[in-house]
């Protein structure tokens, strides 16, 4: 009798054993893979700021920036519909950690160009890194004449900007940035205003569908450089995105769409209705293909 | 009687070692995936999928990370995790089942047909999946390929009204592995 029931036993542990997961046989070598994170933002802004974000290697973004006037100039303006401000530009990914743009804003028929660089990207796994760290750089040049009563040298109406930006998805649906900034201006509208102008910008979007987003933006300009008549930007919108395009709309102070106009010469008082609405227009072209890994 | 006992327990731990002698398995299996719709023909692939057969029972099962599909379009393949298989959510898609009227003795180079019964999971969906499995044994290898049609809504992958003309509403998976003898646990 006991040897019949050892039996059975032996056959039940061994039949047991049959029945568990096969594939927990193989190792599985996924589990601990450094896994960058990705969708950080829907695209590389996040309204005016540029976001943590980059145009993937050899993929091409046309931009196109659109502003209305001001809400508060009444109905004569069509409460500023009348007005449009705008910027078309691209922007082209060499690497995938490294995208050249340009561009050119109506406002001031202003040139801009620049380059974001991702040094480290939030990644999961074994090394990873917590955050997103890019630098970013610019330079702008103002083609109009500001002051007829002077001789115009082109190196007055360059700008540059240098940029830090630091974000992070903290889940699926928060992620958030943080941007130190300089804006150079070589020549300032008068000497009382500093040539550095230092602020800070944060960034933020919450994910309200998986296509859709809330994004907010403040930049904050540190006291003392620049006159009191410029405002710190605040911009609230929302990212539609749909397949190879983004659509971004939003409420903003700035009428610039580029960065040292935005940061350093933000007129509209939210307090007073001067906000313009706007919308960005994002489309990528995939240019050329990086080579299967 | 000690020894009929002990017999048993080596007979039991010797189909053990059979067992094992019996599965064949791969970590490089290579899928690939086709939709195609009016405006846009979305494809990818991965080499990277996991795949174990017990060709005595049939028992066959295969994982894929989803993050390893390979897209032409880098922003394509990040829409792809974040917005319709929500990868983070649901890193793997699975298929386990049974390869029924599978050869008793294969005969190297000779391709034989069978027919797989199982359930496929995707996006966190488990559905019930058949299809006809071509496989041959070559030099102590298996060769086994497949072809699956999926319907995006049976796995509750929400195409938005914006892009639907963009995105084929079914997917076609072509599955190709080459296993080698299990040997033991690694």
């Amino acid at each position: 009798m006991k040897k019949y029931l050892l039996i059975t036993i032996c056959l039940l542990v061994g039949l047991s054993g049959k029945t568990q997961d096969m594939l927990s046989l193989l190792s599985d070598s996924t589990a601990k893979m450094k896994e960058p994170v990705t969708a950080i933002f829907k695209t590389t802004k996040v309204i005016n700021l540029q976001s943590v974000e980059n145009t993937a290697a050899g993929v091409f973004d046309f931009k196109l920036g659109h502003r209305f006037g001001f809400l508060n100039t009444g109905l004569k303006e069509l409460f500023g519909l009348d007005q449009a401000t705008m910027r078309l530009g691209g922007e082209f990914g060499l690497t995938n950690d490294l995208m050249v743009g340009i561009g050119r804003s109506t406002y001031e028929k202003t040139l801009d160009s620049y380059f974001k660089w991702r040094i480290i990207r939030q990644s999961t796994g074994s090394h990873s890194s917590p955050v997103t760290v890019s630098a970013f750089g610019s330079i702008a040049l103002k083609t109009i004449r500001t002051n007829p009563e002077r001789k115009n040298y082109i190196v007055d109406n360059l700008f540059y900007t240098g940029q830090l930006i630091i974000g992070a998805k903290i889940n699926d649906g928060l992620s958030l940035q943080v941007s130190p900034t300089v804006v150079h201006r070589n020549l300032t509208l008068n000497s009382a205003e500093k040539n550095d102008v230092f602020a800070v910008g944060a960034g933020g979007r919450i994910k309200l569908t998986r296509h859709t987003s809330f994004n907010v933006e403040y930049i904050y300009i540190l006291p003392d450089q620049i006159s009191t008549e410029f405002k710190n930007s605040l911009s609230l919108g929302f990212d539609i995105e749909t397949g190879g395009h983004v659509f971004q709309i939003h409420a903003t102070n700035s009428t610039s769409m580029i960065e040292k106009g935005f940061i350093s010469e933000t007129v509209g008082d939210w307090a007073d209705g001067g906000i313009h609405f706007g919308f960005n227009i994002s489309r990528v072209f995939t240019l050329w293909r990086p080579k299967k890994k | 009687m000690k020894k009929l006992i002990l017999v048993a327990m080596i007979s039991i731990l010797w189909t053990g070692a059979i067992t094992h002698a019996q599965k064949y398995f791969t970590k490089t299996g290579t899928v690939r995936f086709v939709s195609a719709s009016t405006l846009e023909k979305i494809e990818a692939e991965t080499k990277t999928a996991n795949c174990i057969l017990d060709i005595k029972t049939g028992a066959l099962e295969m994982a894929i990370l989803i993050k390893s599909f390979n897209f032409e379009k880098a922003l394509m393949q990040e829409h792809f995790n974040e917005d319709y298989m929500e990868s983070d959510k649901f890193p793997k898609a699975t298929v386990k089942g049974i390869l029924t009227n599978l050869s008793d003795s294969l005969v190297n180079g000779v391709k034989y047909e069978g027919q797989f019964k199982g359930t496929i999971t995707i996006h966190g969906q488990s559905k019930p999946i058949e299809s006809k499995v071509t496989y041959s044994l070559m030099t102590g290898s298996i060769q086994a390929s497949t072809e699956l049609k999926i319907s995006l809504a049976d796995f509750k992958i929400e195409i938005p009204s914006l892009v639907k003309d963009n995105i084929g509403k079914t997917v076609d998976i072509f599955i190709n592995t080459k296993l080698e003898l299990f040997k033991k646990p690694q």
